[in-house]
């Protein structure tokens, strides 16, 4: 039992110390996976003062929880695949935001009555934001793992819906804070909120979900500081808002990386022009033309140069290692081989990034989109396996096209692309892709680890 | 817990939004995934808040409201952490290739 206060808060601030060190070093791909052990020390210490507070009880519920918690989410950490690691995160993420509110609305249950104004305040904030990222992060779980579709849920009189729904909660947090001591008052504002992150991440497009998780994460983070100005604890306002302000400048960055405002991205662009408009008509009289495993073997053989872009299709095929395999093959008959990473390959930026680590690939071979575009027009080919909105070149050209200024890889001024594909169907966001359609475009239909082990095959004999 | 005073717990929480921006400021894109990750596990500090109402409730209520704040709050944890050392535990370094090649 620790009764001395000064004890406890300097066990505290060695927590705080233990997260910002973790912060610092998760900036480094060096030092990256030892920050993650420095934030979970700081974490055990934090968890290890507060268990041997003066007063604690109820140890057969905290160690049933803690277990019952442990066991969620050791065996959804362990068990998820590589590809689903975006929507693992949004997961763990909305749990902890229903935390915060729960935390919330139990201090307020335990101290109605008689509570400071400046305590509601923090339950409030606590109540609404956290409940806000737990549904907005189930919904936006259930849209990676397409439970829901992807695209973009849209209605009529949407905006004022969730604008009524928005002041409601926000009425209700007024009242509370005014005085109204009721406790129907703050479940109703945790159901509004709930209705609210449900209907504000329904009408977001899939390929922009990364956006939205990583600002869900910062509002789990601004949730859990609230909750320590309510229980007076520094560690949770300074881990928190931690995360509140990194979480935010992350998003920043993201939005950013597709060349859009973050307004941009929450209140719809893609919702509105999705109705058919952008990509290539179908009556011009180009075809794509499909090729072979044999004719793109020899093709790639004898290049100077190749550039792979790699895309969430090749990650769910699992053929990154495949593909590793192939790049080296080609290295061996002295091509010089590339991968070029768009910021947002995969489903998540620097999502891909972590699935060609798995697959062994050094990371300063893969080239970031800046790095990389100049190099294609003196690329012989492009090999693009799974990867399809970032490759767009609508993105460019075409105003209607719902991506129209989200930054692309230029594959297409290379001197020949070869595009491996499972079929002709839209990418994520659900738009046609012009490229296909382009003289230098050859297309190699087939699940994409298929293609690539008999791609290996061909090559060894060419 | 010692209360600090609303004055000094709002001047912690401005100076923590400054050190979150500076601390994070230059992470390369590569890094963006991990480090969302490393965040959540971070913000899993709410389990803090939640081993304290559940520690000290006394009534029913406060209890089924803490049990189930204590499962989500470990879950954040422990599944954010995991996950997080799963995916930097595969960041390397050319070297490695050599050697799994041979292999």
């Amino acid at each position: 039992m620790i009764s001395d206060p000064d004890v406890i808060g300097l066990l505290y601030l060695v927590a705080i110390v233990c997260f910002i060190v973790a912060l610092k070093f998760l900036s480094s791909p060096k030092h990256a996976r030892k920050g993650n052990w420095v934030g979970g020390v700081g974490m055990l210490v934090a968890i290890g003062t507060t268990l041997a507070l003066d007063g604690i009880g109820n140890w057969g519920l905290i160690v049933a929880g803690g277990v019952i918690g442990a066991i969620i989410g050791l065996v959804g950490a362990r068990t998820v695949k590589m590809t689903a690691m975006p929507q693992m995160v949004a997961l763990f993420n909305g749990v902890g935001g229903g935390a915060a509110a729960l935390v919330a609305l139990a201090e307020f249950h335990v101290a109605i009555g008689d509570i400071a104004e400046d305590e509601v305040v923090s339950i409030v904030l606590s109540a609404l934001i956290g409940s806000i990222s737990f549904s907005g992060s189930l919904v936006a779980f259930a849209k990676l793992q397409e439970l829901v579709s992807g695209r973009p849920i849209v209605f009529r009189g949407q905006n004022i819906v969730n604008s009524a729904i928005l002041l409601g909660a926000a009425g209700l947090g007024i009242a509370l804070v005014a005085g109204l001591d009721e406790q129907w008052a703050l479940v109703g504002l945790i159901v509004l909120a709930l209705v609210f992150g449900v209907m504000f991440v329904l009408p977001i497009g899939g390929a922009d979900m990364p956006v939205v998780i990583s600002l869900l994460n910062a509002f789990t983070g601004l949730a859990a500081s609230a909750t320590g100005f309510v229980l007076d604890s520094t560690v949770l306002i300074v881990a928190g808002m931690l995360v509140g302000a990194s979480g935010t400048l992350l998003t920043l960055m993201m939005a950013k990386a597709m060349n859009r405002s973050v307004a941009n991205v929450l209140f719809g662009a893609f919702g509105q022009v999705q109705a058919g408009t952008g990509g290539p008509r179908e009556d011009d009289g180009r075809t794509v033309r499909a090729t072979t495993p044999e004719d793109v073997a020899v093709q790639l053989s004898f290049a100077r140069k190749v550039i792979v872009v790699p895309g969430y299709g090749m990650a769910v095929a699992q053929a990154q290692h495949d593909v590793r395999q192939l790049a080296e093959l080609l290295e061996e008959k002295g091509v010089d081989v590339a991968y070029a990473i768009h910021p947002v390959a995969g489903r998540m930026p620097g999502h891909m990034n972590v699935l060609l680590a798995e697959a062994n690939v050094p990371y300063d071979q893969l080239k970031e989109m800046d790095e990389i575009n100049p190099e294609f027009a003196q690329t012989d080919v492009a090999l693009v396996i799974g990867a399809n909105d970032v490759t767009n070149p609508a993105a460019r050209s075409d105003t209607s096209s719902p991506i129209y200024g989200m930054p692309i890889l230029d594959v297409d001024r290379a001197t020949s692309v070869i595009v491996m594909k499972r079929s002709m169907n839209p990418g994520f966001a659900g738009i046609d892709n012009e490229l296909y359609l382009d003289p230098r475009t050859t297309m190699l239909f087939g699940d994409a680890k298929d293609s690539v082990v008999k791609l290996i095959g061909a090559v060894k004999t060419a | 817990m010692t209360d600090l005073g609303l004055v000094v717990e709002l001047t912690i929480l401005v100076l923590s939004i400054f050190l979150g921006f500076e601390v994070i400021s230059k992470v390369p894109t590569m890094l963006h995934t991990p480090l969302m990750s490393g965040t959540n596990f971070i913000h899993g500090i709410v389990i803090v808040g939640a081993i304290i109402v559940l520690g000290y409730a006394d009534d029913g209520v406060t209890k089924a409201i803490g049990f189930v704040a204590m499962v989500l709050a470990t879950a954040n944890v422990v599944g954010g952490w995991f996950v997080t050392d799963r995916m930097l535990e595969m960041f390397k370094r050319r070297p490695d290739i050599r050697r799994d090649r041979d292999a």
